[in-house]
């Protein structure tokens, strides 16, 4: 790949790193106090479901995880498996849009649709 | 007399150590124990070294598993139960004995564009750059290389993408990308960025911890991903 292309990975990589960090972080913290106390998956359904703000994180999430992934991966398959050029690429980005289309549906499962 | 044993490389790709005892002196160096072999034990090995100071770099060799420079490396810095086993340089191909063939470690320096471009004539004015300039101080922070290859055979990339540029040659690519003076910036930025170049790093420091000057590829390769990136957002490249 081009200077120009593997610079735009690099950089669409650390974004992702950075927003991926706070997303984490966010998720954790909300886990932690949401379950003390115990808690059911109607109970969990009950508060997620219709909700705005849930769904714009979660989604940001997911497109992180979406791009993040697929790059790390890059180089490991060129590194351990000597897999490089395009067939390498077209495999990744299908896994990109697998990653995505499979983390929206559940996104859209959890905090779509009234309460 | 105390002696030592080492174990010496011998035959190319394909070979098999070598047993000799050496006897031990004080300040005895890595290249010292080499040479005394060579001189008075087996003429036929080969080896390469010439200015015995760690200048030229031209004696590194693999020591005890860890590549280093032979002429300032210490025995007793190294020596482990009485023994040494010396081999070549790695990552690089052998030529006889302890010689490898540098000129893949030295072809990645020419792809990496390592050389100076100038851009004024001799009549012109020197460019005039301050000691405390901060580009200066970043190349001046990398420029002692003396292109041993003890960083090139310690990084894991270079096994593990035998086409990636290396730390030496980024190194060297990031001191003129640091100098102010050059004329082939873009032309230069292009060759480290590619699939085999500084993107390849993962940070894993091999070649900083190795490099015998005390120098930090790492933090150059860093410099020219930074670089990279303010080129592509300034749709400079
Ligand atoms: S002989 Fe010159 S650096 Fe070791």
């Amino acid at each position: 790949m081009s200077a120009r292309g593997e610079t735009i990975l690099w950089l669409a990589q650390r974004a992702s790193a950075a927003v991926l960090a706070l997303c984490v972080m966010v998720h954790l913290v909300t886990i932690v106090f949401a379950v003390q106390g115990g808690l059911s998956a109607a109970e969990i359904l009950g508060r997620t479901r219709g909700s705005v703000v849930g769904l714009v994180f979660y989604a940001t999430f997911v497109i992180a995880a979406a791009v993040h992934a697929p790059i790390g991966l890059r180089a490991t398959l060129g590194e351990w498996l000597g897999w490089r050029g395009a067939s390498r690429d077209v495999a990744l980005v299908l896994f990109a849009i697998g990653l995505a289309v499979l983390g929206l549906r559940a996104v859209a499962g959890v905090f779509g649709g009234a309460a | 007399m105390e002696v030592l044993r080492v174990k010496v490389w011998r035959g190319a790709e394909q070979g098999a150590f070598q047993s000799f005892e050496v006897p031990r002196q004080a300040s005895q160096t890595v290249l010292d124990v080499i040479t005394h072999i060579q001189r008075h034990l087996d003429a036929s090995l080969a080896y390469r070294f010439a200015c015995r100071v760690g200048m030229c770099g031209s004696c590194a060799m693999t020591v005890n598993g860890v590549a280093r420079w032979t002429c300032r490396t210490h025995v007793d810095t190294v020596v482990k139960d009485g023994a040494l086993e010396v081999a070549p340089l790695g990552q690089l191909p052998v030529i006889r004995d302890l010689v490898t063939d540098m000129a893949p470690f030295f072809d990645k320096w020419a792809r990496a564009r390592g050389r100076f471009r100038g851009t004024r004539s001799r009549h012109d004015e020197f460019a005039r750059i301050a000691p405390q300039d901060a580009d200066r101080r970043q190349a001046d922070a990398g420029i002692e290389c003396i292109g041993c290859g003890v960083c090139y055979a310690s990084c894991d990339l270079v096994a593990w993408n035998p086409d990636y540029l290396g730390p030496a040659a980024l190194n060297r690519a990031w001191t003129l990308v640091c100098d102010a003076r050059d004329g082939a910036q873009a032309e230069r930025l292009s060759a480290v960025g590619g699939d085999a170049g500084c993107h390849a790093c993962h940070t894993q420091m091999g070649c900083s911890e190795r490099c015998p000057k005390k120098i930090s590829p790492t933090a150059g390769i860093a410099g020219l991903k930074r670089a990279l990136a303010r080129a592509v957002l300034k749709g400079a490249l």
